[in-house]
């Protein structure tokens, strides 16, 4: 397959990004439409409120019970995979998740990597390490991969393509896989892929998936997903390397139950998928099929800082469904690529600045109107829009000040200049005195107003003070304020 | 030095809050609560059974033991499935086997994968599996791969057809995962299959066949006698 080399973007540029994002029309229809869509599929699976309620509620304790034990239940997980002959492997950051990664394909001198989805491969821009180094990797998530022949990122995080069209990806068939007519008829596009990709499966040396949630107690791990290329990936090539963020781990297997319900009806409104995979270990002596070494990559990236934070843990409780991002009017208008970050939406708002520090990444929590809209449809009832409040004080705070658990990027947003003007507002606003004197003042002088008030003048007229205030106006009939 | 590891528990240990070992007890009957309540009928579980496969478009009918060989047999001739994996040595393999047409040829799994990859993928026309158990309410069969029926099997071939006793059936997810006592230990791998692969990647169209099977049969044996 011929890959385009991948288009990087920086979350530094998102103003920028969202604004051409809002300027095109053929983007925004796809995003509504499949928000539209999403939204509609999830509230039918959901007709009974209070088994939703009820659900959430349970899906919030076994994460939370999950986060409060993650050190033992990452070492008894450990123990369990290990017995069963699977090689754990910790990483601290992407770059030695990638070189761990590296090592196992240079051992076993692969080329080809064929993968299921996989978000954390995706945070450490694996693809790109891998081919720097002469390995190449194949997405056989047919939305992964059609954006991998478009050099692009996905743009959500359960359906990789949304921003495509079936003319875009019949054009991009057309022209990267070699005999193939333009079509865009979906049954023919995904049967060229499903063709495509079939010798990729049988050839490949290294499958590499991601975990949707681990059980400790029985060392399994558990895959969702529709197409069977998850499935494929784990079973058919001699290695299997699984790559996960450290806090998906539960303590036990029937934990999983009901985050499963949340993950499949939050995520694309369906009862279950097609296929539930759960895997716990490497072919055993006997067996015929299954990759006979085995390899669970285990990642921080940041997570521990979300972690030593009692508020901010919760961003941890996670499950990946994308139902904040179908629910979000920022999301719905702009999509994700504007976001510049692997994971896009209030989740990750949320969860970048731990992943990337609050340099790059600012600029997400304020680009909210914190309507809640997140909040209210998590499975796991993770409190978004706090969390939004909670990293723009972040972000804000004096990079001097010291705190207990300081943020990467503490301060990225500080300026001198603000909190001057904060002050004095706050202090015109809580002394009646200094509030007359203000109101005086801004009455009089308003005439010196200026005309260019940043966001606020691109596309409105400016504020001014009114000649008269309403306390004046207010002395003159004799009333009382 | 400490390695990765280390310093990864460390800083979660430094902030874990005091761990409560009476809480994973209050969360089980949590749990178990919320899936408490009455269960269908084991005839109510079969039609619910039958309903949800056939929403994710598998192909489901009812037979009895002594049918439904020689009705999938005529069913694989008339879809054109030229070879057929099972496990021949198994009562149902050899059931089906022996009333196979003489154009439908039985092929067991017999060796490792890598010694026949690519004839699996390019030769085999339709897998057959008998699955341990079924679950009512999302239309699923639970697959156990092993020795004798791979994981494959159900996977790589265009065609799946699945035979599933109609007294194994549970009523939910959570119930199989307690009658079958899976927190007590897990096969290498443990498959819920609901239907044949699909996908909506390209504009939220539903899509059949995207790499797993394109079709899947399923064939509820039942003691009654089916018209």
């Amino acid at each position: 397959m011929s890959a385009q080399p991948l288009k990087f973007v920086a979350p530094e540029d998102f103003h920028q990004r969202a604004r051409a994002a809002l300027n095109d029309p053929q983007l925004r229809a796809s995003f509504r439409g499949a928000m539209d869509f999403l939204q509609t599929k999830r509230s039918t699976q959901f007709p009974d409120t209070s088994e939703l309620e009820q659900l959430r509620d349970l899906g919030e304790a076994i994460r939370q019970h999950a986060l409060a034990n993650l050190p033992q239940l990452l070492e008894q997980l450990e123990e369990q995979l290990t017995a069963a002959g699977v090689h754990v492997h910790w990483a601290e950051t992407g770059e030695q998740a990638n070189q761990i990664i590296l090592s196992i394909a240079q051992k076993h001198k692969a080329r080809s990597v064929i993968k299921g989805k996989s978000m954390a491969s995706e945070e450490i821009e694996l693809n790109h390490y891998l081919g720097e180094h002469g390995v190449d990797c194949i997405e056989s998530d047919m939305g992964e991969y059609i954006v991998q022949m478009a050099g692009e990122k996905p743009s959500h995080i359960v359906m990789p393509a949304i921003h495509k069209t079936r003319q875009d990806i019949g054009t991009l068939f057309e022209q990267h896989i070699p005999g193939t007519a333009y079509s865009d008829d979906v049954d023919t596009l995904i049967q060229t892929g499903r063709r495509a990709l079939r010798t990729a499966f049988a050839e490949a040396d290294i499958g590499l998936s991601g975990v949707n949630f681990a059980a400790a107690d029985t060392g399994t791990l558990w895959l969702v997903e529709n197409e069977g290329n998850g499935r494929l990936s784990t079973t058919v090539p001699p290695v299997h390397i699984a790559i996960m963020g450290m806090e998906k781990v539960v303590a036990k297997l029937e934990h999983i139950v009901p985050l499963a319900s949340l993950l499949t009806r939050s995520a694309t409104g369906q009862p279950i998928t097609t296929y539930f995979n759960l895997i716990s270990g490497p072919r055993r002596a006997g067996e015929l099929d299954g990759p006979q070494e085995m390899h669970l990559v285990l990642i921080d990236n940041g997570r521990t800082q979300a972690y030593a934070d009692e508020q901010l843990r919760s961003t941890l409780q996670c499950i990946r469904c994308g139902a904040c991002m179908n629910h979000c009017p920022v999301y719905g208008r702009i999509g994700g690529h504007a976001y510049g970050t692997t994971y896009p939406g209030p989740i990750g708002k949320i969860i970048s600045p731990h992943l990337l520090g609050l340099e790059a990444t600012a600029d997400l929590a304020t680009a909210s109107s914190l309507c809640g809209a997140c909040g209210e449809v998590c499975p796991v009832r993770i409190p978004i829009p706090s969390l939004l409040v909670r990293l723009r004080t972040e972000a804000n705070r004096n990079p001097a000040e010291q705190v207990a658990h300081p943020l990467k990027g503490q301060g990225a947003k500080f300026s001198r200049g603000d909190r001057l003007v904060w002050r004095f507002w706050s202090g015109a606003f809580s002394q009646p005195k200094a509030y007359a004197m203000f109101r005086w003042a801004a009455t009089r002088m308003r005439a010196l107003t200026p005309k260019e008030q940043l966001g606020w003048t691109q596309h409105r007229v400016p504020l001014q003070p009114a000649p008269r205030s309403l306390a004046d106006l207010l002395n003159d009939r004799q009333q009382p304020e | 030095m400490m390695n990765a590891r280390e310093r990864m528990l460390g800083r979660l240990r430094a902030a874990a809050p005091q761990p409560t070992p009476q809480n994973i007890a209050v969360l089980d009957h949590r749990i178990a609560g919320h899936y408490a309540g009455e269960r269908p009928s084991a005839a109510a579980r079969v039609d619910a059974l039958e309903a949800a496969l056939r929403v994710s478009r598998a192909e489901v009918w009812r037979a009895t033991s002594a049918q439904w060989p020689e009705q999938l047999a005529h069913r694989l001739a008339v879809h054109g499935a030229r070879r057929l994996l099972l496990d021949t040595a198994s009562a149902e393999g050899a059931a089906l086997t022996s009333v196979l047409p003489d154009d439908v040829k039985a092929t067991p799994f017999g060796q490792p994968l890598e010694e026949w990859k690519r004839e699996l993928f390019d030769s085999v026309d339709a897998g057959f599996t008998v699955a341990r158990s079924g679950i009512a309410a999302t239309g699923t069969l639970i697959l156990a791969p092993d020795a004798s029926t791979p994981r494959t099997v159900s996977l790589v071939p265009p065609l799946h057809v699945a035979l599933v006793y109609a007294d194994t059936l549970h009523a939910t997810l959570y119930d199989a995962a307690q009658a079958e006592c899976w927190g007590d230990g897990m096969p290498t791998n443990l498959v819920l299959a609901s239907g044949p692969s699909k996908t909506s990647d390209i504009q939220q169209t539903l899509a059949f066949g995207a790499h797993g099977p394109r079709w899947m049969w399923v064939i509820i044996v039942t003691e009654e006698e089916q018209p």
